[in-house]
């Protein structure tokens, strides 16, 4: 869910900050939490737990707009409190944003703050980065 | 110390919520917040809440607030009415804090109902405003009953503040 919004909210990120390939994944994932959380949702989220080989880490968001006034219903399905991400859209985005600037990545909520967690995690994991290949038809 | 009986009425006269206080100011008993409506009365107070519903629909109309103030009283038990734009009725009775003592206090009654008045205004704005967010919440549609024990935790602590 959300991978389509991603594929194009790139475009939007790209022409208005007019950012430059990052050189690390570390740059990347400054580049999402600072510039591009803050650019569409007015939030930075921290990056944590970042893996010794550099290849994944964790967005920790303090507050999240999409579930601002979001409460899970108690009483009707037991079940939603342990099947559903509320948030899961931002995977989506991610995944999708990410992928077209050639990172091909899992993203993945870890906890949820409207679940009763302590803090909302996103977790981000790049499984490689993809070579620029250049479209069909133009040579 | 008065006792207070809250109640929501949804658009189509449905129960949506109550809550049964006393005033937090002078804690009397081991429970604060505990009401001290006798037994024979509390049955009664959904029946008072649903009764004054007519008056409320009368008077909405001849106001241009949505605190109606003071509609009706029944029995010793007064009840003040709020409206909110969607339609959804706030009740609130209390036992009316002249009658045991009126002949005491008979001038300074006048102040202590003005300054309910006024808490209460709030009390009904604050509540209007946790309903409002409840109302945000996807998961809730209107004239479901509010069950989120969250909600009953911030219209107690609104109750404290102001009653």
């Amino acid at each position: 869910m959300g991978y389509n919004i991603g594929m194009r909210l790139i475009e939007e990120f790209l022409a208005k900050t007019g950012a430059q390939r990052c050189e690390s994944f570390r740059e990347t994932a400054d580049m999402i939490s600072k510039v591009g959380f803050k650019m569409f949702l007015n939030t930075v989220p921290q990056i944590e737990n970042f893996s010794s080989d550099g290849t994944s880490f964790s967005l920790i968001l303090t507050e999240n707009p999409l579930a601002e006034f979001v409460e899970l219903p108690l009483t009707q399905y037991p079940k939603i409190h342990k099947e559903l991400w509320y948030s899961q859209l931002y995977c989506g985005v991610l995944r999708g944003a990410l992928q077209m600037v050639q990172l091909d990545t899992d993203v993945y909520f870890v906890r949820d703050s409207i679940r009763g967690d302590d803090k909302t995690e996103i977790r981000l994991k790049l499984n490689k980065v993809l070579k620029d290949e250049i479209p069909a038809g133009e040579d | 110390m008065s006792s207070y009986y809250f109640t929501i009425i949804g658009t189509r006269d449905n129960p949506l919520y109550e809550l049964e206080f006393s005033s937090f100011k002078a804690p009397a008993s081991l429970i604060p917040g505990e009401s001290h409506f006798t037994a024979k009365v509390k049955e009664l107070l959904p029946f008072i809440a649903n009764s004054s519903l007519d008056l409320v629909e009368d008077s909405q109309w001849l106001t241009p607030n949505f605190n109606l103030g003071r509609i009706d009283s029944f029995g010793g038990i007064w009840v003040n009415a709020f409206v909110t734009q969607g339609n959804v009725k706030f009740i609130l009775c209390y036992d009316n804090p002249n009658s045991n003592n009126s002949l005491d206090n008979g001038i300074s009654s006048g102040g202590s109902t003005k300054y309910d008045e006024s808490s209460m205004k709030h009390f009904f704005n604050d509540a209007y405003d946790l309903y409002v967010k409840a109302l945000l919440n996807p998961f809730y549609g209107a004239n479901d009953p509010l069950v989120s024990p969250d909600f009953d935790y911030k219209i107690k602590i609104v109750a404290k503040k102001y009653l």
